[in-house]
C-alpha cells in the first residue's frame, strides 16, 4: 500500500475560497454570487479584491440561480455559493430550466455537503444532491477529496464551458494531494494499484479509502484505490480497466446509496461486465445531529466500513 | 436603432399578420396558448419592429444590443412569430411549432438552437431573475443597452419574482424595463379570484421600483409612448416596471377577455372566423 502523508488538515471549502480568489486575479470574467453565506463559503478574499465582481443575493437562492444564468449572457462566468442543500434541492427547477436546459455556463459551488456538516442536523445535511445534479443533462458533477484538489477543481471549472456542480464540505481533513496537481475534469486519479478489489471513492471518503487500504494490506489484501473526483462524466475507462484486474468493486461516498457514485458505477458494470459490488453509502435515510466523526461511524462511512465492504466483495467474487 | 423602425400603420399590419400566425400555429397542433399571445402581440411587435436595437443575425451574448426575455414562456406563439417576421429565422419554420424534431418547441428553448431565444422559459417566475443577471452583465461590460423582460400577471404568484424584485432595487438595476401583462386572467380564472394581486403599483413601489402604466397594451398609440417613457426613466438608480393592461385574446372577438382561451386552440370553423377578423393589407401566411 502506497504511503500518503500530510502535514496539515484543512476544510475543502477553504480550497474553494482559495481557488476562487486565484480566479479573481487571473480571469476577469469570473463573478461570484452568494446567498448570505460568504463566511461559510470562504469567499472573503475574492470579495475584498474584486468588490465590483461580487453580488450579494441575500437568502434567495432561486433568484441567485436565475441571476447567474442571466450573467452568462454577455460572457460572465458566475460562481454561486451556498450550502449544498440550498444549491440543489431548494432550487432544482431553477437549475433545470434556466441553467441546465438552457446550457448556461454557471458554476454551482456547494459547501457543507453530506453528514459532515455535523451538529446542524438533517435539515442541512443533504445526501441526495449528487443524484439530483447528475440526472440533469449537460451537468458536470465534481466532488473533490481535499483542500488542494478542491482548489484545483475550482480553477479547472472556470476553463470548462458548461454548467458544473462542485461539491465540498466543512470538516477539516488531511491535505494529501500535491498542491501543484491540476484537476482534469472526468479523469480519475489512481491512488494505489492493487489486484484484489477496486475501491472507487469520492470526496471525504477518499482519505478513508486510503486508511482502509492500509488495514486491508495488513490482512494481506491488495486493494486498488481510485479517486473519482468527477462523478459525471464518469471515467468509464478507469473503472473498467481496474475491475478487469480485480474482479470486484467497492464504491464509497458521503451520499445516499440511491443516486450517487455507486449507482453510476453499477450502471456501467451492468452495461458491460456485471461483477460483485458493495456500496459504502448512507442507506436511504436522513442524517441527524452529532459530530462529523460520530455521524460517519453511525451511518457506515468509516474506514472500517470500507474494509468490511471490500471483504464482502472479495468473498462474493470467490463464490 | 431598430433594424425595421416601422410606422404605426405598418406596425398594425404586422400585428395582424402575427395574430394570424398565432391562431394558425395553435390550430395546426390543437394545442398551445393563444389568449396571452394575442394580448401581448402589440407589445412584442413594438419592441422588435420599432423600439429595440437588435440584430437578427443572432448571437447569444448580444453585446451592444437591447435584449428581450419572455418569462411567461407559454405565450411562445407570439414570440416565435415576431422573431421569425423580424428576421431571426424563416417564417416557414412556424409550421413546425410543437411538432417532433422542431426547433420551435412548445415553450421557448435554447436546446435546439432557435435564433432569438436566450434562455428557456415555461416554468414560471424565473425570467425576471435571468433578465436582471443579463442587465448586470451589461453593466459589467459597460454596454449601455437595455434589457426588457415580460411577465404574466398570474406569474406574480411565484415567490421568485419577489426575490428578484427585492434584488433589482437593492442593486440599482436601472438598465432594466420589466413589464407585467395585466390581463387579469390565469388558468383557473380571474387573477383576483385565484390569488389576488392587489395593488401592484403600490407593491412594486414598496419594493423600490419606478412604476408606470401602459393603459392600453393593445394600442400602439399607448404602447409606443409608454415604452419611450419607460426608457426615459432608465439610469436613475431604480429598475423600471410597466404595468400594462391588455385584453387576453385581443383581435379575435370570441377569445377576448376570457381565461377560457388561455391554453385552448380554435377548431377549423373558429379558425376561419378568427382569420376573417384578422385582416391584413396583404396576407403573407407562412
Amino acid at each position: 500500500m502506497k504511503e500518503y502523508t500530510y502535514t496539515e488538515k484543512k476544510d475543502t471549502r477553504s480550497g474553494f475560497g482559495a481557488g476562487l480568489a486565484e480566479l479573481g486575479r487571473t480571469n476577469p470574467n469570473v463573478v461570484a454570487l452568494c446567498a448570505d453565506l460568504v463566511g461559510s463559503l470562504k469567499m472573503a478574499d475574492f470579495i475584498k479584491e474584486n468588490p465590483e465582481r461580487f453580488f450579494q443575493v441575500g437568502i434567495a437562492e432561486a433568484n441567485m440561480m436565475g441571476i447567474a444564468a442571466g450573467m452568462t449572457i454577455g460572457g460572465k462566468i458566475p460562481f454561486t455559493g451556498t450550502f449544498a442543500n440550498f444549491s440543489t434541492g431548494r432550487v432544482y427547477d431553477q437549475i433545470r430550466q434556466s441553467i441546465a436546459y438552457s446550457g448556461k455556463n454557471v458554476k454551482i459551488c456547494a459547501s457543507h455537503a453530506g453528514l459532515t456538516l455535523g451538529e446542524d442536523g438533517a435539515t442541512h445535511q443533504i445526501l441526495e444532491d449528487i443524484g439530483m445534479m447528475k440526472m440533469l443533462p449537460h451537468m458536470t458533477v465534481i466532488n473533490p477529496c481535499d483542500y488542494n484538489q478542491t482548489k484545483a477543481a475550482t480553477i479547472a471549472i472556470a476553463d470548462y464551458e458548461g454548467p458544473v456542480y462542485l461539491r465540498f464540505g466543512r470538516p477539516v481533513i488531511p491535505v494529501f494531494t500535491p498542491a501543484d496537481q491540476k484537476l482534469e475534469i472526468g479523469k480519475a486519479v489512481m491512488l494505489n494499484e492493487g489486484t484484489d478489489v477496486s475501491i472507487f471513492a469520492t470526496g471525504h471518503l477518499v482519505w478513508k479509502a486510503i486508511l482502509a487500504g492500509h488495514i486491508l494490506a495488513e490482512k494481506g489484501i491488495n486493494a486498488e484505490i481510485i479517486n473519482i473526483h468527477t462523478i459525471k462524466p464518469l471515467d468509464e475507462e478507469a473503472v473498467l480497466t481496474s475491475v478487469a484486474k480485480t474482479g470486484c468493486v467497492v464504491s464509497a461516498e458521503e451520499h445516499n446509496r440511491l443516486g450517487g457514485l455507486g449507482d453510476s458505477i453499477a450502471q456501467l458494470l451492468v452495461k458491460t461486465k456485471p461483477l460483485p459490488m458493495e456500496y459504502v453509502a448512507v442507506d436511504d435515510t436522513f442524517g441527524e445531529s452529532g459530530t462529523p466523526e460520530q455521524l460517519m461511524e453511525k451511518y457506515g462511512l468509516s474506514e472500517n466500513d470500507i474494509v468490511a465492504a471490500a471483504e464482502r466483495a472479495i468473498a462474493r467474487k470467490q463464490q | 436603432m431598430n433594424p425595421h423602425n416601422k410606422s404605426i400603420e405598418e406596425l398594425k399590419d404586422i400585428a395582424a399578420q402575427v395574430r394570424r400566425d398565432i391562431v394558425r400555429m395553435v390550430h395546426a397542433v390543437n394545442s398551445g396558448h393563444p389568449g396571452g399571445s394575442l394580448g401581448c402581440t402589440d407589445f412584442l411587435v413594438s419592441l422588435y419592429f420599432r423600439v429595440m436595437k437588435h440584430n437578427p443575425e443572432f448571437n447569444m451574448n448580444g453585446e451592444g444590443e437591447d435584449l428581450f426575455f419572455l418569462s411567461n414562456g407559454h405565450i411562445s406563439p407570439v414570440f416565435y412569430s415576431v422573431l421569425a417576421r423580424s428576421g431571426y429565422f424563416d417564417v416557414k419554420e412556424l409550421a413546425t411549432f410543437r411538432k417532433i424534431n422542431s426547433r420551435v418547441q412548445g415553450h421557448p428553448a435554447t436546446e435546439e438552437g432557435l435564433p432569438g431565444i436566450r434562455v428557456a422559459s415555461g416554468s414560471l417566475g424565473q425570467g425576471l431573475s435571468v433578465a436582471i443577471g443579463a442587465a448586470q452583465s451589461k453593466k459589467l461590460n459597460n454596454d449601455p443597452q437595455t434589457v426588457f423582460v415580460l411577465m404574466g400577471d398570474g406569474e406574480l404568484n411565484e415567490g421568485q419574482v419577489w426575490e428578484a424584485a427585492m434584488y433589482a432595487a437593492h442593486h440599482k438595476i436601472d438598465n432594466l424595463i420589466a413589464t407585467v401583462d395585466r390581463n387579469g386572467q390565469q388558468i383557473d380564472g380571474p387573477t383576483e379570484k385565484v390569488m389576488s394581486l392587489g395593488d401592484l403599483r403600490a407593491k412594486f413601489e414598496a419594493f423600490g421600483w419606478d412604476v408606470m402604466e401602459i393603459a392600453d397594451g393593445n394600442s400602439f398609440e399607448s404602447v409606443l409612448p409608454g415604452l419611450e417613457e419607460a426608457k426615459s426613466r432608465l439610469g436613475k438608480g431604480k429598475p423600471v416596471m410597466i404595468l400594462m393592461d391588455t385584453e387576453m385574446g385581443f383581435g379575435v372577438d370570441y377569445m377576448m377577455g376570457s381565461h377560457k382561451w388561455h391554453g385552448v386552440a380554435p377548431n377549423d370553423e373558429q379558425l376561419q372566423i378568427a382569420l376573417q377578423q384578422l385582416a391584413v393589407q396583404e396576407a403573407s401566411d407562412y
